[in-house]
């Protein structure tokens, strides 16, 4: 089973790289969601069966699958903004230095003192990679609804760290996070939506700006 | 022997044929009966019977062009094994003259476009240059991949190495791996999405302004040693690709043929449901064609 969940993971760095490459939101919001679905069947495959796991797969499924993506999808709605127009550094730019951080990424796990049965497997560089790809887009995009989705990557990240640690995660910390994170993006909702109605534009380079 | 035949005559005849398949599959997908699968050695025929009109500024470098690509090809050609049968020429570190076979016949394509001075076919041979160096690191990437999967510098026992049980044990690796290669073997090869092998719009094309002045036999080598370029990178994609193998020789190149013209189905159905990218985005294709191949470098170095 290990080397499906291997699989599965590659495919996840692939999406960081398809969310890095895209300038077109909706493209990078249904990317964020794929690859939470994709998140959400992890841990289903690398622990045995219980019906607790079953609910945390559910739960991520609808969270990061169904939820988060329809509340980024509202909110692109009401700003009416299609595409990211122009990010910090350039799309090649950023697609180089992802690559170069998920290379980075893999030296960095290999160095990693890891407990023996985790040393072959993809989870920690892709946690890695997949972290740094969520740093990327926050830190380059102007646009706020961008950088949501930078933190939702982030968060991905950090998941896939967490399957590693626990081999059965109590439900109530798991449902913890994911209400953190629903509450988080509902929040980003409606700043966003505030961003744009004040400045009539949600670039947040912006906002450092001192202005009566 | 019998081996090495059949490798020489299906390189030498089969080109064409693809070139045709593709053709019959756009015409199917538009709802039009479309030209004869042989339309392309009809073409070859009446262009060599022509005559050749050479411009008075140019020099010997523009007659030499076509003859030095197209021989190139067929170099590299001899070096890549077909199917499961070894290529007629192997040694050690000939991974690398294979690359760099068709990085010649393009350095002579361009200069022979930069020598007849005029502005569009220049333009072209800049295109094609750009591209080409990025399409370099995607195909060496993979040619390393594949080197370390099999342990050797040779293109031969690196193709014969692999197998349906390969696919198994590292799919993740092999499957970005081709997905890299497919989008190098389109753009080499000037296929939608990357240029229209069909326009004649100067402005927007990429390989075909580069050959706008040659005419005559000399057109009829740059067309035939395309389709063959096609073929030969078709074949080591579909070598990595679907390593069948069924033990029997003969079956086995019956299976590369199959093969070979299912590739040609497949171009021809991409090529029908894509429209062609904007210059700008062509770049960015490459570098994940890139990124794709040097991943699955990392997933095996690993």
């Amino acid at each position: 089973m290990d080397i499906f969940a291997d699989q599965l993971l590659v495919f996840v760095m692939l999406i960081n790289f398809v969310v890095l490459g895209s300038s077109r939101m909706t493209m990078a919001i249904r990317a964020v969601a794929v690859q939470g679905v994709v998140l959400g069947l992890l841990p289903g495959i690398i622990h045995h069966f219980s019906w607790h796991l079953v609910a945390i797969t559910v739960g991520i499924i609808l969270a990061k699958g169904v939820i988060i993506p329809w509340l980024l999808f509202r909110a692109m709605d009401r700003i009416q903004i299609k595409r990211e127009v122009e990010p910090f550094i350039g799309y090649v730019s950023t697609l180089i230095i992802g690559a170069v951080t998920t290379a980075l990424a893999f030296v960095f796990a290999a160095k990693l003192p890891l407990a023996p049965e985790h040393q072959g497997l993809l989870f920690v560089p892709a946690s890695i990679a997949t972290m740094m790809t969520g740093f990327l887009t926050l830190t380059t995009r102007r646009k706020a609804i961008s950088q949501v989705i930078g933190y939702l990557i982030l968060e991905n990240g950090i998941f896939i760290f967490g399957l590693l640690l626990t081999t059965a995660m109590p439900v109530m910390v798991e449902a913890g996070a994911l209400l953190d994170l629903l509450v988080g993006i509902f929040v980003m909702g409606i700043v966003i939506n505030h961003i744009s109605n004040e400045f009539s534009s949600i670039d947040t380079s912006r906002l450092t700006a001192l202005k009566e | 022997m019998t081996d090495i035949l059949i490798h020489a005559l299906l390189v030498i005849l089969m080109p064409p044929l693809l070139l045709g398949v593709i053709g019959k599959t756009k015409a199917a997908f538009a709802g039009r009966v479309g030209p004869s699968y042989f339309q392309h050695y009809y073409d070859l025929a009446k262009l060599i019977r022509k005559g050749t009109v050479i411009s008075d500024t140019t020099t010997w470098i523009f007659t030499a062009g076509p003859v030095i690509t197209l021989a190139a090809t067929l170099v590299a050609a001899l070096l890549l094994p077909l199917g499961n049968h070894a290529a007629p020429i192997a040694f050690a570190g000939d991974m690398v003259l294979f690359a760099y076979l068709f990085a010649l016949g393009r350095f002579f394509t361009t200069l022979a476009a930069l020598d007849t001075g005029s502005s569009f076919e220049g333009m072209g041979a800049a295109r094609e240059a750009t591209f080409a160096c990025l399409a370099e690191p995607a195909l060496f990437f993979a040619l390393i991949t594949l080197s370390r999967m099999s342990g050797t510098l040779s293109l031969s026992p690196m193709m014969t190495n692999l197998s349906v049980s390969l696919w198994f044990s590292s799919g993740a690796a092999l499957l970005l791996l081709i997905g890299g290669l497919f989008i190098v073997l389109l753009a080499e090869n000037c296929r939608i999405p990357f240029d229209d092998p069909t326009t004649h719009l100067e402005l927007t094309m990429v390989h075909e302004v580069m050959v706008l002045d040659h005419s005559g036999p000399a057109f009829a080598y740059i067309l035939y040693g395309a389709a063959m370029k096609l073929f030969v990178m078709g074949a080591f994609f579909i070598n990595i690709a679907l390593p069948l193998k069924s033990g029997n020789a003969m079956l086995d190149w019956g299976i590369f043929i199959l093969l070979m013209l299912g590739l040609a189905v497949a171009i021809g159905v991409v090529e029908s449901i894509m429209a062609r990218l904007r210059l700008v985005r062509i770049p960015q294709m490459l570098v994940a064609a890139c990124i794709l191949s040097g991943f699955s470098m990392l997933l095996i170095l690993r």
